[in-house]
Parts: structure tokens; C-alpha cells; sequence
């Protein structure tokens, strides 16, 4: 016994304090190790970036083969695929949401559902562009389209928003839903009138980092609704269209002689339009904790 | 009146909520119904084959699969120390002030389109490896794997963060009375009992790199090659979402080609169910395991 002790003492190679130090510098060094690329790659694009953007960039329509001129095609059409992506997205998701938080009993289907959304969320991108490309593009006819690309995003988008409406009416305390009912509301009056507009910064916020998610990918639109290059703007849901993700992905691996600037003026516009929705859900999300009296 | 609009928005919302069960089960059946016609065209054995090469009727995926393993295995390798140990320094070591920084900065980790990243992998990251390793090429497993651990790195920390959230603070209490250190007690007390949610971070960080398309078909090269030892890390590879997505804009709808594509695109579905349903079903245990520890 005592020599085991003895044993156990003289192994001990360092003070337990110093192992806490170190051990506590290995896990910053590895944090330090995780934020400096995220920031390098912002900042370097921003740098590298700046230089073309101009009003003439972001208005004008690619000349010389894209060579030149602006990105206004790839812009409008990511707009379009975002309205496009809100206007299926949100009033699905938001009823989805609420069916889970305030209708939905725990049983086996509500069981099943919960899975289902977990099963969207975890399905490859590009899946649901071979899934876009079956029932969209082929079986209804709708062809590579802006309303196939975005029924395809849709859907893609649909568990985050969701998942966070629910959470964001789960929040909500139980006693507004009393309240509501006591003074003769029905439950839809009292979800409308009193639930949802409490929760509504929560959804909001779940709505844009979804609508973020969308705007930023790619393979789900390949082969949906993303075109190479068009000479006008689209005029109708069944045109294609440009798209800011699938032109930096043809300008940078398509195009051969494709000036640098162009190419990482034109990352640098999806980049802000990403983290400026990203900034925008944060602020939303910061000012009604501030606000919520609950 | 009242209680026919009630009826008429209680039924709508009912039928929106099971919506999601109606698409993840379309999704299915339209990958069955364009990929399943592979199986009468394509003999089994040469589906799996060692040869991937398409103008010659060579549908092999085996590359293709090994391709895709290759990169995702590389990457939770960088990415897992890299996760859990922002996770840990968030979540147990740093100061708030540090904290409220760190979190959103990872939060635009996740937001970076995987494109963009893909971008920044042609241009910095290939030439650098190219350089530091003195390869022939710069577009490889290698930088795949780096950029997949970019993308799976938020998933993990998030989750993980989560997880040692949930872990109650009376064992840590229990562990400082008994004279541990803050060290001892996240090593000793606070990991193992997250070990759960650890392993679900790590499931779910698994299924985006298998699953991630834009940047893995940018930087690796796409050459369909198999894994043959150490070398295969700094050569070319092609993986199945690459594959799909560089192939399908040029193949006639209804070709042999076409339905192989959506075959591999069922394989991808199958995968990532298995890995997110057995991962959601893992987190919800804890709860038994807490309650034995409290009796």
C-alpha cells in the first residue's frame, strides 16, 4: 500500500497548478487557432475586395465575357431567389413552428415529425438539387427556373425556420397562454394576439439566418434555376438566373483570364450581404433580450 | 363563424406541421424514382468497381466513396481538437467579455458560404500547400480536408458548447469540494459527463463534411482515385457530392449516367439519415444516465 502511494507521488510529473496553466494555454492556443483563419479570410477579402467595388460594379451588366462591367445579374438574382425562398419558407415554417410548440401532443407522430426535421436539416445541399432537379425542374415542368430554384431552397430552409420558431413560442411563458384564454380568446386568437407577437423577434431572427443559409448556397440551385450568364435581367418566376454563389464559383473556375479584382469584389458582395443578415438577426435578437420584461 | 375560421387555421397549421414528413418522403421517392433504374443498367459488380470513368461506361464509385471518406475522416481529425477546444475555452475558461466576441466569430464561421471558402481554397490555401508540401499540385485531400474542417468546426464547437452547458453544476461542485482543480474537474468531470453530446458534435460534423459540395469540388482536384496509404492525403480526389455536382448540368436527362448520379444521390441521403437520426436519438439519453446518477 505505502509503496503504491510512494509510486503514485513520484509519477506525478508536475504540480497540479502548472497543469492547469498549461493545460489553459493549450486551449487558448487552440481557440487562437480556430478564430485567426475566420478572421484572416474577412479581412483578407474585404482588402483584396474593396478596390472593385464601385456603383458601376454593383449596377452594370457583365461585358467582354464577364470580363468587365458589373455583377448586377448575379445581385438581382440572388434577390429574387431570397423573396423567392421567403415567400414559400416563412409562412410554412411559422405554421409548422406553431403546430409543434402550442398544438402537438408528445406521440408518435409528433415523434416522427421531429425526426423528419432533424432528417431535412442533416440532407446534403447537393441532394436537394438532384431533389429539386426530380419533382421541380422535371415532374411539375417548371424547368431551371427562379421559382425551382427557390421551392427547392424552400424546403432546404424549412427546419431552421422551424426549429426556432418553435423555440422562440416555447420561450413565451405559459401564463400569457392563460391569461389569453381566460379573457375569452380561442387558442388561434390567443397564439395571434398574444403568443406570436411576443415571440416574434425570435422569429424573425430564424427567418434571416435561413434566408442566409439559402442565399449563400450553391449545389441546391447547379442545377434548379442557376444560369451561367444572361444578357438581361429575368422577367418571369420560369426564367433563369444568375445567382452571386454560382458566378464566383464559374468566374473562378470556368473562366480563364478572369481579372482577380472582379473575382474578389465579387466575393466580397455575397460576403456582406451574408454577414450583413448575420449582423442584422443579431441586433434583433440583442434588443428584445433588452426589451423582454419576462 | 368564429368557430369555422377557427377550425379552418387549426387544420392548416395541423397539415403544415406534418409538412415536413411530406417532403423528407418526396425526397426519397424522387431520388428512387431517377436512380433506382441504375440497378437494371449497371450489373452490381461493376457499380462496384475500382474505375469511375463515364465516356467508357465505367461507373465504378468505390473511388468516389473512398474519395469522400478520405476527405471526411482528414477533416474531423483537424476539426474535432479544433471544435472542442474552442468549445471548452468558451464555455469554461473565458472571461464574458471574451466570450461575447468569440461566439459570434463562429457564428460567422458557420455563416461563410461554403463557395467563398472554396474560393479562398484556389487561391491562398492550394499554392500555399503546394509550396509547403512541394506538390505537384496544390488541389488535394489535403486542402479539402482543411476547408471541411472550417465548415464542420461551428457544428462541432456549437454542439459541444451545448452540451457542457447542460452538464449541472452541482458535479462541479462536488469536484472543486473534494479539492480538484478547474483543470481536473473540465478533464475529470465536465467532458466525460458531455461525452454524449461530444460524440453527437462529432456525428453531425461528420455528416456536413460527407454531405459538403461547392468548396470540396473546388480545391481536391477531382480525380477519381482510391485510398492507397499515406500518399492519398496529398493527391487528387474526386467525392461522391463533387462528383454529382460537376457531372449532372452536362449528362442527358434519362442516360445511364443520370441515374447513376442519383444512385450516389441516394447514397448520400441514406448516409446522412443514419448519421442524423442516430445522433438525435443519442442526445436524448442523458436524461435516463442523469437520473441513475441522482438514485
Amino acid at each position: 500500500m505505502n509503496s503504491l502511494f510512494e509510486i503514485g507521488k513520484r509519477r506525478r510529473l508536475v504540480n497540479r497548478n502548472t497543469a492547469q496553466e498549461i493545460g489553459f494555454w493549450g486551449i487558448r492556443l487552440i481557440t487562437l487557432f480556430t478564430v485567426l483563419p475566420i478572421l484572416g479570410i474577412v479581412v483578407y477579402i474585404v482588402i483584396k475586395g474593396s478596390p472593385a467595388i464601385s456603383l458601376e460594379f454593383l449596377t452594370q451588366m457583365p461585358r467582354d465575357g464577364m470580363r468587365a462591367g458589373g455583377i448586377l445579374p448575379a445581385i438581382t438574382g440572388t434577390f429574387y431567389l431570397m423573396a423567392g425562398t421567403a415567400l414559400f419558407s416563412i409562412p410554412l415554417g411559422i405554421a409548422a413552428g406553431i403546430y409543434l410548440a402550442e398544438y402537438a401532443t408528445d406521440n408518435a407522430w409528433t415523434r416522427a415529425i421531429r425526426i423528419a426535421i432533424i432528417s431535412l436539416a442533416g440532407v446534403p445541399s447537393v441532394v436537394y438539387g438532384l431533389f429539386g432537379l426530380g419533382l421541380f425542374v422535371l415532374f411539375f415542368g417548371f424547368g431551371i427556373s427562379i421559382l425551382s430554384a427557390s421551392l427547392t431552397l424552400s424546403i432546404m430552409t424549412l427546419p431552421v425556420v422551424i426549429s426556432t420558431t418553435e423555440e422562440a413560442l416555447r420561450s413565451v411563458p405559459y401564463e400569457f397562454r392563460v391569461v389569453g384564454l381566460s379573457l375569452g380568446g380561442t387558442q388561434w386568437q390567443t397564439i395571434r394576439k398574444v403568443i406570436l407577437p411576443e415571440a416574434m423577434p425570435g422569429v424573425v431572427t430564424g427567418i434571416i439566418l435561413g434566408l442566409e443559409r439559402a442565399v449563400g448556397e450553391t449545389a441546391p440551385i447547379l442545377f434548379t434555376g442557376a444560369t451561367f450568364f444572361l444578357p438581361r435581367l429575368p422577367r418571369s418566376p420560369l426564367d433563369a438566373t444568375m445567382a452571386l454563389p454560382y458566378h464566383i464559383f464559374v468566374i473562378s473556375t470556368q473562366v480563364p483570364g478572369m481579372p482577380i479584382q472582379i473575382q474578389y469584389g465579387t466575393v466580397l458582395v455575397l460576403i456582406a450581404f451574408v454577414l450583413g443578415m448575420n449582423l442584422i438577426a443579431s441586433i434583433i435578437r440583442s434588443r428584445a433580450r433588452a426589451r423582454r420584461q419576462w | 363563424m368564429e368557430k369555422r375560421s377557427e377550425r379552418i387555421v387549426t387544420s392548416t397549421i395541423r397539415i403544415a406541421g406534418s409538412s415536413s414528413i411530406l417532403f423528407l418522403m418526396l425526397i426519397f421517392i424522387f431520388l428512387l424514382r431517377e436512380g433506382l433504374p441504375t440497378i437494371g443498367e449497371v450489373p452490381l459488380e461493376r457499380l462496384a468497381g475500382e474505375r469511375w470513368y463515364p465516356i467508357e461506361d465505367l461507373y465504378g464509385i468505390l473511388p468516389l466513396i473512398s474519395g469522400s471518406l478520405i476527405v471526411t475522416v482528414f477533416s474531423i481529425l483537424i476539426a474535432l481538437p479544433l471544435g472542442v477546444g474552442t468549445a471548452i475555452y468558451i464555455g469554461e475558461i473565458a472571461p464574458q467579455s471574451v466570450k461575447e466576441v468569440l461566439k459570434p466569430m463562429v457564428e460567422i464561421l458557420a455563416g461563410i458560404p461554403s463557395v467563398v471558402l472554396g474560393f479562398i481554397g484556389i487561391l491562398v490555401l492550394s499554392p500555399f500547400l503546394r509550396r509547403a508540401f512541394d506538390l505537384a499540385t496544390g488541389l488535394t485531400a489535403l486542402s479539402g480536408a482543411i476547408l471541411l474542417a472550417l465548415i464542420s468546426i461551428p457544428t462541432i464547437a456549437s454542439i459541444t458548447e451545448d452540451a457542457l452547458y447542460a452538464v449541472p453544476s452541482s458535479y462541479r461542485y462536488a469536484a472543486y469540494a473534494l479539492g480538484a482543480t478547474q483543470w481536473q474537474t473540465i478533464w475529470g468531470v465536465a467532458i466525460p459527463a458531455a461525452r454524449r453530446g461530444i460524440l453527437t458534435a462529432v456525428m453531425l460534423g461528420i455528416g456536413r463534411s460527407l454531405g459538403e459540395t461547392m468548396a470540396v469540388m473546388m480545391v481536391t482536384g477531382n480525380a477519381p482515385t482510391i485510398f492507397s496509404g499515406l500518399g492519398s492525403f496529398t493527391a487528387p480526389v474526386r467525392t461522391m457530392t463533387a462528383t454529382i455536382a460537376s457531372e449532372m448540368g452536362e449528362v442527358a436527362t434519362g442516360s445511364i449516367h443520370y441515374h447513376v448520379l442519383f444512385f450516389i444521390g441516394i447514397l448520400l441521403f441514406i448516409f446522412s439519415l443514419i448519421i442524423n437520426i442516430t445522433s438525435s436519438t443519442s442526445t436524448e439519453r442523458p436524461r435516463e444516465e442523469k437520473a441513475q446518477v441522482v438514485s
